[in-house]
């Protein structure tokens, strides 16, 4: 099945020991010249990279704190290192944190710091040059940017926020990687990460509308451009179509529907994704959030709510304020944006929308943390929102739930191994290596609860299991959506 | 005025102000380099009151590295107790006596608790170094500067320890000598090899701290996912180079 060996799965997660470079191979494909260019860097590697590279880097370190301060701070006390779920299913030394950062520190200490241009071997700095390149492209497509190490780290030293500006340097450079920036490319031409061109896009969701009919006997609709809708819906385009993303979707759906509210997706803004993130490019992660606000002015719409996906959730609830802000033109009533799940629960709670859970009592259900969610963003009032609203709406929505060990969960949750742009299959080693934490806490939850379904609240994080799943011998459709459960309980009222 | 004072005195004034400058330099460039996003890691406080208390937490406890790693935590929090003991202890050498902080500084319990301080220092260096050579993770990323460091502060824990245990120096020479610097009235220093082995070893970690990774101290306090509160759909953050980059047409 696989030209690499699979992890095994172990009662307790261990901490292996360090295999040097056993992961130096895994590197993703570069992106062509005609991807680099239609985001604005140089379509291959510069003449002058060397230098280009180290002038980025400074100009970087001094746009953020963030970094500065990350870059001097570490003491390498070493509490990160056993913390990435790449380092503990790959063993590679170069995937712990602190390591991981190393490959960007070195060179900053080398061109930014007094030890380093003086005393360079006596705190391990070296110059830029071709294999530090190579290093930086092979370990920095192996970060999923998840933040489990700054959770863990006592200054929070974000590896995401060293792996994102070693992207950039990258970028700039000429040296870009092919999944993500063909993807931004494609929102920029069409919309959507998938290019999904509007006639499909309404074609598939009057598709929708006629399934749940069939199904379910009632006229849900799936509105697009609805000029004076209410609520705008963005959501990751792996809704229209994957499984088991679809099923959520319909479960937004039958949500709007059942409370009565009026409310439309967007041709224009057909994506929630956000990949200029995982690039580190505040230009391009701007100039993807603004057509979610010119969506939103166009169809004069109340309010903006998000469907089911990770790191879009990070950009929409940390980033869009401050990048397509200020939306006054929104009613102030709603957080500006909402989360599906804040909507879902609050017409729960309001008793606006009913339930039956015994319609999932085939499913036994744990819940996935996604770690954008997890660890970047909040939902609800009270921090840690994040982690109760999901659950009391899946808990209303099922009657067997059960949460895997607290360790892998919360604000500890184990990255789904695909996240931060990764999720390629030129990547595939890399992918499945890094579920293995996971994995580990949902044989626990298999074996002594008889869990059947894996629920979560990102695209990526259902694609990488539906993906990896199989390798461990999971069925690849455990893996499904809260709404999914959501779609399944929820009473439509009388059927036509 | 012999020539070890002197020499002795024009050092630690200069270590002073590398060791003044230097970090009055380097907290300004956190405090001025831009945050341009919100990026707490969460769960995060929402208010600035409950940002200050987690901060608090991180710097007296070390909330997060308790999570982390229980033997880390041990000793790294023994080894940076017994330094803020040792501290207090020491603030009698430069205090002359009409300051009214000087009683409180010279209680038996802070005298006392500085004293064995010392031991408590010794055992989290050592801890930590025995980390650094035989857990084979912290082993892969140690530079020689992390070992010299540890190495640094066993030195002068242990020229410390032996002054006050073993091989007295004289006191109120020493003390003389120390009011004398910050008075810029400079006076002899008593000739005692270990004083003057720990005296030298405290310059070298003057002048090393705002250039190395000492710079944790003030670093934590900037640390955005750290110090930042969670309410960027409350209040926009960073909106004027955002609107600066919307105008330039995304670039
Ligand atoms: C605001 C004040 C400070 C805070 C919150 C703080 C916190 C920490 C923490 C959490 C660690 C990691 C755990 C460990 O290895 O001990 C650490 C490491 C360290 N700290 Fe501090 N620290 C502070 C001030 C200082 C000062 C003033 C010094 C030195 C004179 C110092 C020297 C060190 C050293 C050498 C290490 C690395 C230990 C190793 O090599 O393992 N710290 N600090
Ligand atoms: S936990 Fe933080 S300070 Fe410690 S080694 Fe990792 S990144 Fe550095
Ligand atoms: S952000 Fe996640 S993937 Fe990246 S180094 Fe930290 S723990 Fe590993």
């Amino acid at each position: 099945m696989a030209d690499f060996e699979i992890p095994k799965l172990t009662e307790f997660q261990l901490i292996p020991h360090t295999k040097d470079g056993v992961m130096a191979h895994s590197q993703p494909y570069v992106a062509k010249p005609e991807f680099q260019e239609s985001l604005g860097f140089p379509g291959e590697l510069v003449d002058n990279w060397e230098e280009k590279a180290v002038e980025k880097l400074g100009d970087l370190v001094k746009g953020s704190r963030a970094l500065q301060v990350f870059l001097d701070a570490c003491v390498k006390c070493g509490a990160c290192t056993d913390k990435c779920h790449y380092y503990l299913g790959t063993s590679d030394p170069l995937n712990m944190p602190v390591a991981r950062q190393d490959l960007l520190r070195k060179v900053y200490r080398r061109y930014f710091t007094f030890a380093g241009k003086y005393f360079p071997k006596l705190v391990g700095a070296v110059d830029m040059s071709k294999d530090v390149l190579d290093q930086w492209y092979s370990y920095y497509h192996q970060c999923s940017q998840c933040r489990r190490c700054s959770v863990f780290c006592p200054y929070g030293i974000d590896t995401a926020e060293i792996s994102m500006a070693a992207r950039e340097i990258m970028d700039e450079v000429g040296q870009g990687q092919k999944y993500c920036n063909e993807i931004i490319g494609k929102v920029f031409k069409i919309g959507n990460n998938l290019g999904l061109p509007e006639p499909a896009l309404v074609d598939t969701l009057e598709g929708l509308e006629e399934d749940v009919l069939e199904d379910d006997g009632v006229a849900v609709k799936f509105p697009v451009d609805v000029e004076g809708a209410d609520v705008l819906v963005v959501t990751p385009s792996a809704d229209f179509f994957a499984e088991p993303h679809i099923d959520g979707l319909i479960g937004y759906a039958k949500v709007f529907h059942a409370a009565g509210i009026n409310w439309t997706l967007s041709s224009y803004a057909s994506e929630a994704a956000n990949f200029g993130m995982f690039i580190g490019s505040h230009a391009n992660m701007q100039k993807v959030s603004l057509r979610i606000r010119e969506a939103a002015q166009q169809l004069g719409v109340k309010r903006i709510v998000f469907g089911e996906c990770g790191h879009a959730w990070r950009v929409a609830y940390s980033f869009l304020n401050t990048l397509a802000g200020p939306f006054d033109f929104l009613d102030p009533n709603y957080p500006v944006p909402q989360h599906i799940i804040e909507v879902t629960h609050d017409l729960i709670q309001r008793g606006a929308i009913t339930l039956d859970k015994s319609a999932n009592d085939e499913h036994r259900v744990t819940y996935h943390d996604s770690c954008n969610v997890a660890r970047a963003s909040r939902m609800g009032n009270i921090p840690g929102g994040q982690f109760v609203l999901p659950r009391e709406v899946i808990k209303a929505s099922v009657n067997h739930y059960y949460d895997m060990a607290p360790e892998t969960v919360r604000e500890s949750t184990f990255c789904c191994g695909g996240g931060g742009g990764l999720l390629t299959d030129d990547l595939m080693e890399l992918r499945v290596k890094g579920a293995q934490p996971r994995m580990n806490a949902l044989q626990h939850v298999v074996d002594e609860y008889d869990v059947n379904y894996l629920a979560a609240i990102c695209a990526i994080c259902k694609s990488q299991f539906a993906k990896v799943m199989p390798y461990y011998d999971f069925p690849m459709d455990m893996i499904g959506s809260v709404h999914g459960l959501v779609s399944n309980a929820i009473q439509l009222g009388v059927k036509e | 005025m012999s020539a070890l004072g002197t020499t002795y005195s024009i050092l630690f004034s200069i270590a002073t102000i590398v060791l003044v400058v230097g970090l009055v330099r380097r907290i300004m460039l956190y405090a001025r380099t831009p945050a341009p996003l919100k990026i707490p890691t969460t769960p995060a406080p929402i208010t600035r009151g409950g940002v200050a208390v987690r901060m608090l937490k991180e710097v007296t406890i070390f909330e997060s590295l308790f999570k982390s790693n229980k033997w880390i935590w041990l000793f790294g929090w023994i080894f940076h107790f017994a330094l803020l003991l040792a501290f207090f202890r020491h603030l009698r050498y430069a205090m002359s006596p009409d300051n009214p902080l000087f009683t409180l500084i010279s209680l038996e319990l802070v005298q006392t608790a500085g004293k064995y301080g010392g031991y408590a220092m010794l055992i989290g260096l050592i801890g930590l170094f025995g980390r650094r050579i035989f857990v084979d993770r912290v082993r892969y990323i140690s530079a020689p500067s992390d070992y010299l460091m540890l190495l640094l502060l066993l030195g002068i824990a242990g020229s410390g320890l032996l002054m006050t245990f073993v091989s007295h120096t004289d006191i109120v020479a020493l003390k003389a000598f120390v009011l004398g610097l910050m008075r810029l009235d400079w006076q002899p220093l008593p000739a005692d090899p270990i004083l003057l082995v720990h005296l030298s070893l405290v310059l070298i970690l003057m002048v090393v701290f705002p250039i190395s990774k000492l710079l944790h101290a003030p670093g934590v306090f900037f640390s955005p996912t750290r110090n930042q509160a969670d309410d960027p759909r409350e209040h926009r953050h960073g909106g004027e180079w955002a609107d600066r980059m919307k105008a330039a047409g995304g670039q």
